[in-house]
């Protein structure tokens, strides 16, 4: 149990996918306007990467591995996520319609999202159990959605300040997203796995 | 590399993507969901910049409202009569007759005649402004002109000259997303054609106003007591027009000592407006 905590806290704060593995930086500049679409994509992709872990484990341990295919892993993933949240999308317009409406527009973004399909091969390149897969997966998403919540909220106040004009918009939210990895490189120092 | 190595690579492969492709296309009929084809049809014709100015969160959600029967036909303001009558046609009833209605800035007071309690170097924006003692300029009705409103108009249809927020008149839809957004509540949508109105929204009595602005109504309520059709009326201190009684007679405007009713003048589809004494030598569409 305390590790697959340590394993959690290690995701989010330590090896954070945005700001320790660069992994997922297009949603991260992209859907980080509002805090509100932070937390829709933020969702959106807690969701679809536990499925995912969960679902590219079978896939892996039961048909690549049993046939010698593992050199196909990208493939293989790149195919099973993107019928896997197209799967989803269909599924939640029909039965869970309010979800839909909150998760729908971020659920076709995240397809072949970097970050959904590195959190699947790394599961694989660490050699994960399945429940440590899941755990894995699901906090690395976490993490996603702690950074890119945060990223939101300094970007709403970025909007307001007076910058240099060469600055404005786009490369002032680059400098910042740089600097908030800096401080999340803070935590690199902690031994935790 | 082993030929039953590339083989069943292929196979399995074959077999993952075609497997999948049967899921999905049995899910699209399974949880195929029925689209209401009015809804979709109606938010074709919408405009579709998602203004809020219906009061829905968006265009969707107009469309759906309309089609349910909630909102009316002429919910959306920026389409106009021809946006009415189309989706009037798709509904299957009668037109409303809408009012092409336009935002005005109600504030005449541009850097020459307003004076400024403090100089403001703060974050440009009137939302940050007023929070410090209200906003730079004395009036606690001017406008501040930092362009609060030119950054929520999803029409490129507000500017800011000398101080003050002007609207295109041409480009403004009457959406009134700048209406909610102005922290001093100072613009107003009244109909396109109105004839007259009065460019200052300050509560002040008459002696405080005129301290801080030139161009401020003092409420001596000489254009109530000449108006003819009693259509202009002076409450709290400041002079209101009721746009439905207006007859566009000038009395007002001739009357006002502060020179601060305006007027416009629509000829072959161009407004000219102009302050104080009629006289349409000014050219211009607000710009």
């Amino acid at each position: 149990m305390s590790d697959l905590f340590i394993l959690m806290l290690n995701c989010v704060l330590v090896e954070n996918f945005i700001f320790h593995k660069f992994l997922g930086c297009c949603p991260f500049m992209g859907v980080s306007n509002k805090p509100d679409n932070a937390i829709g994509m933020g969702l959106a992709v807690t969701f679809v990467m536990t499925l995912s872990s969960a679902v590219t484990y079978v896939v892996y341990h039961y048909i690549l591995v049993r046939f010698n295919l593992e050199y196909l892993q990208t493939i293989a993933f790149i195919l099973v996520i993107a019928a896997l949240v197209q799967f989803i999308e269909m599924f939640l317009r029909k039965f869970v319609p309010a979800l839909y409406n909150a998760l729908g527009i971020f659920l076709p973004l995240i397809t072949t999202n970097c970050a959904v399909l590195g959190s699947a091969l790394l599961e694989v390149e660490k050699g994960y159990n399945f429940i440590y897969s899941v755990v894995f997966g699901l906090s690395a998403a976490l993490g996603f959605t702690l950074a890119i919540v945060i990223f939101a909220g300094v970007r709403q106040r970025l909007e307001l300040a007076d910058c240099p004009k060469a600055f404005k918009g786009m490369p002032i939210a680059l400098v910042t997203a740089g600097l908030i990895a800096m401080a999340f490189s803070g935590f690199t120092g902690m031994s935790l796995s | 590399m082993d030929i039953k190595n590339i083989l069943s690579a292929f196979f399995w492969f074959a077999v993952l993507g075609g497997g999948l492709g049967a899921l999905l296309a049995l899910a699209s009929k399974i949880f195929a969901v029925q689209r209401n084809e009015r809804v979709e049809k109606i938010e074709e014709v919408l405009p579709g910049a998602n203004c809020g100015g219906c009061g829905y969160t968006g265009c969707t959600a107009c469309a759906e409202a309309m089609d349910a029967g909630i909102a009316k036909a002429n919910a959306c303001t920026v389409g106009g009569q021809e946006l009415t009558d189309k989706i009037s046609e798709i509904l299957g009833i009668a037109s409303v007759k809408t009012r092409r209605m336009r935002a005005q800035v109600m504030c005449s007071g541009t850097s020459e005649f307003s004076k400024h309690k403090y100089i403001y170097e703060g974050v440009p924006d009137c939302i940050a402004a007023v929070r410090i003692g209200g906003g730079d300029k004395t009036c606690p009705n001017g406008c501040i002109g930092l362009g609060t409103c030119v950054s929520v108009c999803k029409f490129d249809a507000i500017k800011i000259v000398d101080g003050v927020a002007v609207i295109n008149y041409d480009k403004c839809t009457g959406c009134s997303s700048c209406v909610s957004a102005c922290p001093k509540k100072i613009i107003k949508l009244i109909p396109y054609d109105a004839a007259h109105w009065v460019g200052c929204m300050s509560v002040d009595s008459g002696r405080e106003t005129r301290a801080y602005c030139d161009v401020g109504c003092i409420s001596c309520k000489l254009c109530e007591k000449h108006c003819p059709v009693g259509a202009i009326t002076v409450d709290h201190f400041v002079a209101t027009i009721d746009y439905d009684k207006c007859i566009d007679c000038g009395e007002c405007v001739r009357r006002c000592p502060r020179k601060i009713i305006w007027s416009s003048k629509t000829a072959g589809g161009f407004m000219t407006i102009n302050r104080g004494e009629i006289d349409f030598s000014v050219k211009g569409t607000g710009e």
